[in-house]
């Protein structure tokens, strides 16, 4: 298999961009990532994007930010899987750079949410559960996030208290991270307190919908020997499907789609877990990062809650499994479809040991994961730093 | 071969339970609501509101299905009716 590189970055702040269109936004941080690589033109483009069509009456993507690039004629194509399109589309560029048929691909994350507020944007991000038996219950994400916490603390005798820590280091990492949607620091005693969108998860367990746009250009790893940017190697993906339905899972709390997704990666990169430095996972609600813990064997079944522990000392930068160095999910904000290549970018300015004042120091090897609904489409990559 | 179908159990126990505040169109209305993911006498997973409780469910609370209306939908607002879970009455 041919190696695959990300020779450049790009990506914008995250929040309420409302004066600049999604096809504005996508050209910015493709313009970015060309420059950071170099490079004038791609051989194609691939688009991470989840709800264009329901939130911004847009689709074509492809089409779209290939023209605002100058690269009209490029093959150019959109990915979709709900908040784990940009993983997908990132793996579709890696798919094509291996297999030899592409050598360079500008890979674009960029989601629009916040121009539709409230009951409208939940509907439209709901299409990512079944409409036949989630939506038409009156569902959301967060709702069936919810379920699943509460199961969870009821198996394990658990407070909301014991999950602060996820929210608390999210929050200490995107205080230093200037393109963070929230800045701010997070006390333990306002997490208990914070108003509820879905008991139990609560405004300071939920990460907030945003808008973003991020871009990474992949080439051959042979190619990227010569690029101008210190190139991060994409050693290895994985992309695992899971019930799309809560109620079609033999065990809700075990997201077998992110072990597997994971186990793929780690298999083709030929690491083991403990050779990781860095995770950037989908912490969405504190929930799912306690059940991706678990389901990437960091903790067993019921301990994942663990690494939350004293304000989650045991994973800020400096600790022994940094999580969501530059504010994960919950502080830099969740761009949905955007929001897995923010993560590559993330991680690969990380292996650059570019990250600035989010700097995990000495970081080889990183896995960052994107999930599309509660764990129904789960991406995995492993990146490292040049050798 | 497909099995054939099996009439689904009416009666089940609550698996999880969650207070929705901030619901989606067609259901802000009704907001808050508790929807749960009830498990049937045989095993099944469903995933429903809850209805007729006074005060908050708990996990573990024998249930029963009945038919309820949900939402209603388009401008002439049609009744879309479903199922929820009650109280089981013992």
């Amino acid at each position: 298999m041919t190696g695959v590189s990300i020779i450049g970055v790009g990506m914008l702040a995250v929040g309420e961009h409302w004066s600049r269109s999604i096809g504005e936004l996508a050209e910015e941080a493709g313009r970015l990532a060309l420059d950071d690589a170099g490079l004038a033109s791609v051989d194609a483009i691939v688009v991470g994007n989840g709800y264009g069509a329901t939130l911004n009456q847009q689709t074509q993507l492809g089409s779209l930010i290939a023209g605002r690039l100058g690269l009209t004629g490029v093959e150019a194509w959109r990915c979709e899987a709900g908040d784990a399109s940009g993983g997908v589309a990132l793996r579709a560029g890696c798919l094509a750079i291996a297999s030899g048929m592409l050598r360079t691909v500008l890979v674009v994350g960029v989601e629009k949410t916040t121009d539709i507020a409230g009951a409208a944007r939940l509907a439209a991000r709901n299409t990512s559960l079944d409409a036949d038996y989630e939506t038409v219950n009156g569902a959301t994400q967060t709702a069936l996030a919810a379920l699943l916490m509460r199961r969870y603390m009821h198996e394990n005798r658990l407070d909301l208290a014991d999950f602060a820590g996820f929210s608390i280091n999210a929050h200490r990492n995107g205080a230093r991270n200037p393109l963070a949607m929230y800045r701010n620091r997070l006390r333990p005693s306002a997490f208990v307190k914070a108003p509820m969108l879905a008991d139990p998860i609560s405004l300071f367990d939920s990460a907030p919908d945003a808008d973003g746009a991020a871009a990474v250009v992949l080439a051959t790893a042979e190619a990227a020997r010569h690029a101008n940017a210190r190139a991060a190697h994409i050693r290895g993906s994985g992309l695992a499907s899971d019930s799309l339905m809560l109620q079609d899972r033999a065990d809700p709390l075990h997201l077998v789609a992110a072990s597997l997704s994971a186990e793929r990666a780690l298999r083709q990169a030929g690491l083991q877990r403990a050779q990781i430095n860095l995770l950037e996972l989908h912490d969405s609600c504190t929930i799912m990062t306690a059940l991706a813990l678990e389901a990437l064997g960091y903790s067993g079944r019921g301990q994942g809650w663990a690494w939350a522990r004293q304000d989650g000392a045991r994973i800020e930068l400096t600790g022994q499994l940094p999580v969501s160095a530059f504010g994960g999910l919950k502080s830099r904000g969740n761009p949905s479809g955007a929001t897995g290549i923010y993560q590559a970018v993330e991680a690969a300015l990380q292996l650059r040991e570019q990250a600035g004042d989010n700097q995990v120091p000495g970081a080889q090897h990183a896995l960052i994961q994107n999930i599309g609904g509660l764990g129904s489409a789960v991406v995995t990559h492993i990146l490292s730093a040049a050798d | 071969m497909t099995a054939p179908l099996a009439p689904s159990p009416m009666r089940g126990i609550v698996y999880s339970w969650a207070q929705v505040r901030e619901a989606p169109g067609g259901f802000e209305a009704q907001a808050p609501y508790q929807l749960a993911l009830v498990k049937l006498d045989d095993g099944n997973l469903i995933c429903a509101q809850l209805t007729d409780y006074v005060g908050e469910a708990q996990i573990g609370d024998p249930v029963e299905m009945v038919t309820r209306k949900l939402t209603t939908d388009g401008e002439r607002g049609m009744i879309v009716y479903g199922y929820k879970f009650r109280p089981l009455i013992q």
